[in-house]
C-alpha cells in the first residue's frame, strides 16, 4: 500500500530525514518511535504534503502512485489520512459543516455524487456512536475551545467518517489522559480492517498497549534505526531512548562525517 | 476619542512563488459583461444646463429643478474629503458622464415589452424581472446606468398601500412625500458627495410603507453602470410609518473597464415610531483588475434616523467590489428606545481600498446600538474600519457594543481599525472589542489535508470568519453572499 524507499527530507536546509525506508502492507499497523527531534513528525508531514518540506532525494509510492507528485488534497482524495498532533481551529465553520465539505471534497475526487443531506446524517449518526463523539462538539465551531482530548476524538472521528486507506497518526495520544486515550484507541480499532492501514507515530510506549502493533520502528537522526514486534516498544520503555542513541551512536558519526 | 491603528505591512516574504493564499486570492470578476444597447446620454461634464437637462429628460417638476440647481451651487463650494485611510486619484468631475439613459422607444405597459438585451442583462445577473420571481417572494427594481428599467409587483403592493417604484416616478406622482423626506436624513449639503448626489441624481428607489403594514415580500434594488464614462448617482429613499416594517435589498454591479467609472449614491431611511427597516446590500461593483487597473469609485452615503420610538434601522452590508469604497450606513437614533444595527463584510483584494465603518448618533433616551464589522483584506488592498459612536448629553443610558476583527490573506496587504467614541453623558455604556487575525498556512493546509483545495478552503475559513455578519442576510441573499465572497477571493478565496 506504502513504500517509502530512501526518503531524505529538510527544512529551511537542515536535513531531517535522510534515508527512510518502510513498507506498509494493508491490514498492517506500523508505530514509528523516536526521541525528540529524530523526525518522526517530519515523516507525517512529508506523507501529508506540508510543503515547508522539501524532499531533496528518494520516492514514495501510495497504492502505485507517486505520492511526492500529488498536492495534499489529492493525497486526501487517494485516500492518506493524518490525524494532526495540534488539530487547528476556525472561528465560525462548524465541524459538521466542515467534515460535510470535507467528505464531499473526497468522494468529488473519487468521481462520487455529494451525499445529500439524509445520507450524510445516517453516516454521522453511525459513525459518532462508533467513535464515542460527543454529538454537541459537531455543532460548535471546529476545534474552537475544544479540550485535547476532544480534538484528538474529532480527528479519529474525521477519519471514521473519510475512511482512508492509510491513516497516520502523529503523536494522537499526546496531552491525553487514560480514558481519552482509551476512547480514541477504541475509535482507532474499530476503524481497523483487512484492507486498510495504520501508522501511528509516537514519542510513548502506552498508546501502543491500547492499539497493538505489528511492526514498530525506531526513528532515530533522520532514519529507521532498528525494526521489530510490539515487544521493542515495552523495550524502549524499560530501557529508555538512551540505549537507542548510545547503540547507534558511533555508527551515526561514522555515516555523517564527510568521506 | 480614541484612534487605535492595527497595520500589518510587511513584505518578509518576498519569494517569486506565489503563496497558497496568493493563488487562491485571484480569480475573475464574473460581471464584467457590456450590454449592447443604444443609449441616450447627456453630453460629458457639469453645469447649470446639464442638470437642467437631466430635470428635463426626467419631466421634472420645477421644484424638483430648483432643489438640484441649489444643490449644485453648493457642491461648487465644497472640497472633495482626502480624510478617509484611501488614496484616491484625481476626479476630473468635468470627464463624467451625468446622464445616460437605455432608449426607449415607448412607455412600456409591461414587462414583455422590455428590450430583450436589457432583459437578458439582468437575467444574467440572476435578477429574473419575470414575474416568476414571485415565487421567491421579492420585488425588484432595476436601474441601468441612470434609469430605473422595471418594477415588479407593484399592483400586489399597491393593494396594501405600500408605495415601491423608481425615484423618477415617485417625483411625479407622490411629490407631498417628496417633498417631505428626501433630503431629511442627509441634508443636500452633508457632504460633497451627497451635494453632488443632489444635483445630478438620475434614479434610484421610493419605497413607502404606510402605517401598521407589515410588508410581505423582500424589496429589492438592482443596480447596475452600463454605459461607458458614466457615473451613477442613484438616490433611494425608504419611509416607514408608524409600525410599518421592510426588509430592502440592493445589489450592484458593473462591466468591466480600464478607466475608472464614480458611483455616488445617496440612501436615505425614515423610521418612525415602532416601525423597522432591514436594509441589506451586496456590494460588487467591479473592482478593477489584478494589477489595479479600472474599477469602481463608490462614495455612498447612507443613513437612516430612527425617528420614533421604538423604531429600529438595521444595516447589513457585504462589499466585495469597487476599486475603493467610502462608505459609512449611519444611523440616528432620535427615538426613545430606538435601535441602530451596522453588520458589515468588506472584502478587498489585489489593489482595492475600503474605507467603511458606520456612525451611531444617541441622542434619545435608551438608545442602542450594535456593529459588528468583518475586514478581509487580500493581494494588496487596503482594508480599513471607521466608525463613530456619538453619546449625546441627553442621551440617558445609551448602550452600544462594537466589534471590529479584521482578517489578512498573505503579507502584501493592511487591515486598519479607526475607533472614534464620543460620549457626553455618563449613563452610557459603550464597549468595543477588535481582533486582527492572519489566515495560516495551518489553517490551509489542515483543509487541504481533508481533501479540499485551496479555494474551498479559503471560502470555508473566510465563511466561517464573517457567520455573524451573513446570518442578517435573507437567506436567499446569504447564499448568494457566500459564493460571492468565495469568488472575490477567488485566486484568494472560494
Amino acid at each position: 500500500m506504502l513504500k517509502i524507499e530512501n526518503l531524505h527530507a529538510e527544512i529551511e536546509g537542515k536535513k531531517i530525514l535522510k534515508g527512510i525506508n518502510l513498507e506498509i502492507k494493508p491490514g498492517e499497523v506500523h508505530a514509528i518511535m523516536g526521541p525528540n527531534g529524530s523526525g518522526k513528525s517530519t515523516l507525517a508531514s512529508v506523507l501529508a504534503g506540508r510543503e515547508e518540506y522539501e524532499v531533496t532525494e528518494g520516492r514514495v509510492l501510495f497504492n502505485g502512485k507517486d505520492l511526492l507528485e500529488l498536492a495534499p488534497e489529492e493525497r486526501a482524495g487517494e485516500g492518506l489520512f493524518l490525524a494532526f498532533q495540534y488539530p487547528i481551529e476556525i472561528a465560525g465553520l462548524s465541524t459538521i459543516n466542515f467534515i460535510k465539505a470535507s467528505l464531499n471534497a473526497v468522494r468529488k475526487y473519487k468521481g462520487l455524487e455529494p451525499l445529500d443531506a439524509a445520507q450524510f446524517l445516517k453516516l454521522v449518526k453511525e459513525k459518532m456512536e462508533m467513535m464515542e463523539m460527543d454529538k454537541a462538539l459537531l455543532h460548535r465551531s471546529l476545534n474552537e475551545g475544544f479540550s485535547g482530548g476532544e480534538k484528538k476524538r474529532n480527528e479519529v472521528f474525521q477519519m471514521a467518517m473519510l475512511d482512508p486507506k492509510l491513516a497516520i497518526l502523529d503523536e494522537t495520544d499526546s496531552g491525553l489522559d487514560i480514558d481519552a486515550i482509551r476512547i480514541v484507541s477504541n475509535g482507532v480499532n474499530k476503524f481497523r480492517n483487512k484492507d486498510n492501514a495504520v501508522l501511528m507515530v509516537t514519542h510513548y510506549q502506552r498508546l501502543l498497549n491500547y492499539i497493538v502493533p505489528d511492526y514498530v520502528h525506531v526513528l532515530y537522526n533522520g532514519r529507521i534505526v532498528k525494526t521489530g514486534g510490539k515487544e521493542l516498544a515495552l523495550e524502549l520503555e524499560e530501557k529508555g531512548y538512551d540505549f537507542i542513541k548510545n547503540e547507534f551512536k558511533l555508527a551515526e558519526e561514522k555515516v555523517d562525517q564527510p568521506a | 476619542m480614541k484612534t487605535e491603528d492595527y497595520q500589518i505591512n510587511t513584505n518578509t516574504h518576498m519569494s517569486d512563488d506565489l503563496s497558497t493564499i496568493e493563488q487562491a486570492v485571484s480569480s475573475e470578476y464574473k460581471y464584467g459583461f457590456v450590454t449592447n444597447i443604444e443609449a441616450e446620454s447627456a453630453p460629458k461634464g457639469l453645469n447649470e444646463d446639464i442638470i437642467r437637462f437631466i430635470s428635463a429628460k426626467k419631466e421634472e417638476p420645477d421644484w424638483m429643478l430648483e432643489w438640484r440647481l441649489k444643490a449644485y451651487r453648493q457642491w461648487q463650494k465644497m472640497e472633495q474629503p482626502n480624510w478617509a485611510n484611501l488614496k484616491i486619484p484625481p476626479i476630473d468631475f468635468q470627464d463624467i458622464i451625468y446622464y445616460s439613459a437605455p432608449k426607449v422607444k415607448k412607455k412600456l405597459g409591461s414587462l414583455d415589452e422590455l428590450d430583450p438585451e436589457l432583459k437578458e442583462t439582468f437575467d444574467k445577473l440572476g435578477i429574473s424581472l419575470d414575474e416568476q420571481k414571485r415565487l421567491a417572494g421579492v420585488a425588484v427594481d432595476a436601474v441601468m446606468d441612470s434609469v430605473s428599467i422595471a418594477t415588479t409587483f407593484r399592483e400586489q403592493l399597491a393593494e396594501q398601500g405600500i408605495i415601491f417604484c423608481s425615484m423618477s416616478e415617485a417625483i411625479k406622482e407622490h411629490p407631498e412625500l417628496i417633498k417631505k423626506y428626501l433630503g431629511s436624513v442627509v441634508p443636500v449639503a452633508d457632504n460633497f458627495f451627497s451635494a453632488l448626489n443632489s444635483a445630478v441624481f438620475s434614479d434610484g428607489s421610493f419605497c413607502f410603507i404606510p402605517k401598521g403594514v407589515r410588508c410581505p415580500m423582500e424589496l429589492s434594488t438592482y443596480f447596475r453602470i452600463n454605459a461607458e464614462n458614466t457615473g451613477q448617482f442613484e438616490r433611494t429613499l425608504i419611509v416607514a410609518e408608524e409600525g410599518a416594517y421592510v426588509s430592502y435589498l440592493e445589489g450592484c454591479t458593473a462591466p468591466m473597464r480600464d478607466e475608472n467609472q464614480l458611483h455616488a449614491a445617496v440612501v436615505e431611511i425614515v423610521a418612525l415610531d415602532n416601525a423597522e427597516v432591514k436594509y441589506s446590500t451586496v456590494q460588487n461593483w467591479y473592482p478593477g483588475d489584478k494589477q489595479g487597473n479600472g474599477g469602481i469609485y463608490n462614495f455612498v452615503t447612507k443613513r437612516g434616523i430612527c425617528k420614533g420610538v421604538n423604531s429600529k434601522i438595521s444595516w447589513t452590508q457585504v462589499e466585495t467590489g469597487s476599486a475603493i469604497t467610502w462608505k459609512y450606513p449611519s444611523v440616528i437614533l432620535k427615538g426613545d428606545n430606538s435601535i441602530g444595527e451596522f453588520y458589515s463584510v468588506a472584502v478587498t483584494n489585489n489593489y482595492q481600498q475600503a474605507d467603511t465603518g458606520t456612525k451611531m448618533m444617541h441622542i434619545g433616551k435608551n438608545t442602542r446600538s450594535r456593529i459588528v464589522s468583518k475586514g478581509i483584506s487580500a493581494g494588496h488592498s487596503q482594508n480599513s474600519y471607521r466608525g463613530l459612536v456619538h453619546v449625546a448629553k441627553g442621551a440617558v443610558n445609551a448602550k452600544n457594543y462594537s466589534q471590529c476583527d479584521s482578517m489578512l490573506l498573505g503579507d502584501k496587504c493592511g487591515a486598519h481599525t479607526f475607533p472614534y467614541i464620543e460620549v457626553k453623558n455618563d449613563s452610557a455604556v459603550v464597549e468595543h472589542e477588535a481582533t486582527t487575525s492572519k489566515i495560516g498556512e495551518d489553517q490551509i493546509f489542515y483543509c487541504k489535508q481533508r481533501g479540499l483545495d485551496d479555494e474551498a478552503a479559503v471560502a470555508l475559513i473566510i465563511n466561517g470568519f464573517a457567520k455573524e455578519v451573513m446570518n442578517q442576510l435573507p437567506m436567499e441573499f446569504a447564499v448568494e453572499a457566500q459564493k460571492l465572497l468565495a469568488i472575490s477571493l477567488e485566486g484568494s478565496v472560494g
